[in-house]
């Protein structure tokens, strides 16, 4: 019997973790009761992108947009919409302000509306455990393509013509990677996939594993085809094991195909993959830490060159590329370069995918052509900032970017123009401040990631996030003085000259760019000890304004630490000693008696 | 590595596991994993015995296991709370999600209650920003936390 509808339900991390397995059963269970579980195939699928609104339901051919659905809302799925073909109206998505056509049809969420899916073009579409799915949508046709058709050089030069640079932060453009490895004369050459997602607040290629396994596996083996490599591997951070569980099954598929292994589609071409398993330390998101930590060693990098192209895991010849630069190939080499070439700007083509998250209301995974502004991702796609608050800014490239501020909201974002405004794409996170957040709390908290995450192999960085650290940590205590912001100038002038590797050379990014856009708030904790924001907790008073107070007991009930005193009807006073600046008598007081100062 | 008194043995399926990668360049990390996800740390003795099968001295052994977060020397509580560090986390209230949880456990983060029921500890981004606070009890995630929902995450592990 033909099926009439299919449900699609997003399988993605959050959305699992918010019981998406149990919608997933409960979706089956309840077609199976109501007599319809041949009419209906339902199909876990990758990430939608669409996080905030997790988890998310699409039944097709209906186009009904499910959003923040509960595992008992299955039955009213199938008894409306599969059976009925009527909208389960309380759990429909809807959009904002009036958007055009159907509300409920996908292109008209304002969400989806400026976004060019290339990397996610099968995440929340396809189930990622089922590789016919994957060949349906063209998968492992640009394989054959590169087996039979074109020549090695062809590859190289339709990526040429695409102007694909490396996803992974430094944008280097990915044929010349590639051709020098293919130049290079040597019995075992490597094919490395860099999923060591590092970046705290990214999570981009931990979707597109998750949600599209095979276009990895596929534009790995082309990669080997190119290069003369039979070997690869995937470094993968062990924090996310639904991602290794979907490679798997994804491997084994494609050998049982044989698309992977020996004798790949009977054409003589060997090749294999292998995973490994990163263990939690963010240097080994550079190249060649990357490489020692696959070779079993601690992951520390060694100066290049020789880069890893010519000499890289076990001294072979090595092309690394991370998640979503793999992602892109099987497309351009299906579509064509120039297909590519044409999205995007001069000189960063194609799209990115940009994990938005911080105080946006619509957080989630969003992919869109080079050349978008931080406008429209900000407040048409991500619709905005939640709570009618003020935008403060935006902090691209992680511990290694910087922040843009409002001035830059109209630059049209690509390699080129975020570098020229002081941050970098890095690889993809892209986290909104309001005004409750503070910048210097903010890079200290950045400054102390690299602190931890520093190898301790050169003294640059070694030494340098400790000293810059230092400093932070002093202004949100009160206790900066003015000439500390040129020494914290010098140091971080001297660390991206002299550290060994990327972590190091990076590593005092966010806190030059916020010296150049904030430095008012730096000099407001140095010379007022104020805090603004009021996130430094030691630069933080609580009082109350007798005038105001009523003494309704309110705050002195709601403080944990029994610091605030006064009779009924009396105004009341915060004892400052005691106080642990907790914030719940200034959140539950009526009257605004109590301000922060 | 903390001396401890019981002398743990390796399971069938560890030696099977290590056999099978014994010969495989780089094969450290991999059995080290392998290992973890047997006793929840990397035992002493285990590490003593590794360095023998894989012809690895010791002190390499140690060298990696303490380089890499993933990797613990002690045994963790019956039930593992990783508080994600992220920087959406962090904007939203990361810090104070610890704060409270030090409270209520009365361990420090990265300790474990005395009781051998609770470990504590801050963790590196696990990729759920959309939900942001987020930790994990074991392999559950709870997301968009308050500080006042904690008390009921913790009873349901009592």
């Amino acid at each position: 019997m033909a099926v009439k509808n299919y449900i699609l339900v997003c399988g993605g991390t959050a959305c699992e973790s918010s019981k998406g397995d149990d919608i997933f059963n409960n979706l089956l269970k309840e077609a199976e009761a109501q007599g319809v579980a041949d009419d209906v195939q339902i199909v876990k699928t990758g990430c939608f992108g669409f996080c905030e609104k997790g988890p998310i339901v699409k039944v097709l051919p209906e186009q009904a947009f499910y959003v923040e659905v509960k595992p008992e809302d299955a039955g009213e799925i199938i008894s409306e919409t599969v059976i009925k073909g009527r909208m389960v109206d309380r759990i429909l998505y809807k959009p904002e302000k009036g958007a055009k056509g159907d509300a409920f049809d996908i292109d008209n969420i304002e969400f989806y509306q400026k976004q060019y899916r290339i990397v996610l073009r099968n995440c929340g579409l396809i189930n990622p455990e089922d590789i016919d799915e994957y060949i349906a949508r063209d998968g492992y046709a640009a394989l054959e393509k590169c087996l039979f058709d074109i020549t090695p050089d062809q590859i190289i030069e339709e990526l040429k013509v695409s102007g694909l640079r490396g996803r992974g932060g430094a944008g280097f453009p990915t044929w010349m990677k590639w051709n020098f490895t293919k130049q290079v004369e040597s019995d075992q050459k490597y094919i490395v996939c860099n999923a060591d997602e590092g970046d705290p607040g990214a999570y981009m290629d931990r979707s597109t594993l998750e949600g599209d396994p095979h276009s990895i596996l596929e534009a790995m083996t082309i990669a080997g085809i190119c290069v003369g490599a039979n070997m690869g591997a995937i470094y993968i951070r062990a924090e996310y094991p639904l991602a290794i569980e979907r490679l798997e099954t994804a491997m084994a598929q494609a050998r049982e195909y044989g698309l992977l292994g020996k004798d790949i589609l009977g054409s003589g071409f060997d090749f294999d993959i292998e995973l490994r398993l990163g263990a939690g330390a963010f240097v080994c998101g550079e190249e060649t830490a990357l490489l020692a930590s696959i070779e079993g060693k601690r992951g520390m990098p060694i100066p290049k060159p020789p880069f890893p192209a010519v000499k890289g895991l076990f001294a072979e010849p090595t092309v690394i590329n991370n998640v979503e630069t793999y992602a892109n190939i099987p497309a351009i080499l299906t579509k064509g370069g120039e297909w590519f070439a044409k999205i995007g700007t001069e000189k960063s083509k194609g799209t990115k995918v940009f994990a938005l998250t911080g105080k946006i209301k619509n957080s989630g995974l969003v992919e869109v052509p080079m050349g978008t502004t931080l406008r429209e991702i900000v407040f048409e796609i991500g619709g905005g900032i939640p709570n009618g608050k003020k935008f403060k800014a935006v902090q691209t490239g992680g511990p290694s970017g910087g922040v843009i501020t409002d001035k830059y909201l109209d630059t049209p974002i690509d390699f080129d123009n975020l570098i020229s405004i002081g941050s970098m794409m890095g690889s993809g996170g892209m986290i909104v401040m309001d005004e409750d957040d503070c910048i210097v709390d903010v890079n200290r908290f950045y400054m102390d990631f690299c602190v931890e995450e520093s190898c301790g192999k050169c003294a640059p960085c070694r030494i340098g996030t400790k000293k810059l650290m230092g400093y932070l940590d002093r202004f949100t205590q009160g206790k900066g003085e003015v000439e500390d912001i040129q020494k914290m100038k010098d140091i971080g002038e001297a660390m991206k000259k002299a550290a060994l590797c990327g972590l190091g050379q990076t590593a005092p990014n966010p806190i030059l760019s916020s010296l150049e856009h904030f430095g008012h708030e730096y000099m407001e904790h140095i010379e007022e000890g104020k805090c603004a924001a009021g996130k430094c907790k030691d630069l933080v008073h609580y009082k109350i304004i007798a005038e105001k107070c009523i003494g309704c007991t309110v705050c002195a009930r709601k403080c944990p630490v029994n610091c605030i005193e006064g009779e009924r009807k009396k105004p009341h006073v915060i004892d400052q000693e005691k106080c642990i600046k907790c914030g719940a008598c200034f959140e539950g007081c009526k009257f605004d008696a109590i301000i922060v100062s | 590595m903390p001396v401890e008194t019981e002398e743990l043995k390796m399971t069938e399926g560890l030696l099977s596991f290590i056999e099978e990668w014994k010969d495989k360049p780089g094969n450290l990390i991999m059995v080290l994993h392998r290992v973890q996800e047997e006793y929840g740390y990397i035992p002493r003795n285990i590490a003593f015995e590794l360095g023998k099968m894989l012809d690895v001295p010791l002190a390499k052994i140690y060298g990696v296991v303490t380089f890499y977060h993933f990797f613990k020397t002690e045994k963790p509580g019956k039930h593992k709370i990783s508080v994600c560090m992220g920087t959406a986390c962090y904007l939203k209230g990361g810090q104070d999600l610890i704060d409270e949880l030090e409270n209520l456990l009365g361990v420090g983060c990265g300790g474990t209650t005395e009781d051998k029921q609770f470990s504590l500890e801050a963790v590196r981004c696990i990729g759920c920003c959309g939900l942001a606070p987020v930790l994990t009890v074991g392999n559950e995630v709870f997301g968009k936390l308050t500080t006042d929902m904690l008390p009921e995450v913790i009873a349901k592990f009592k």
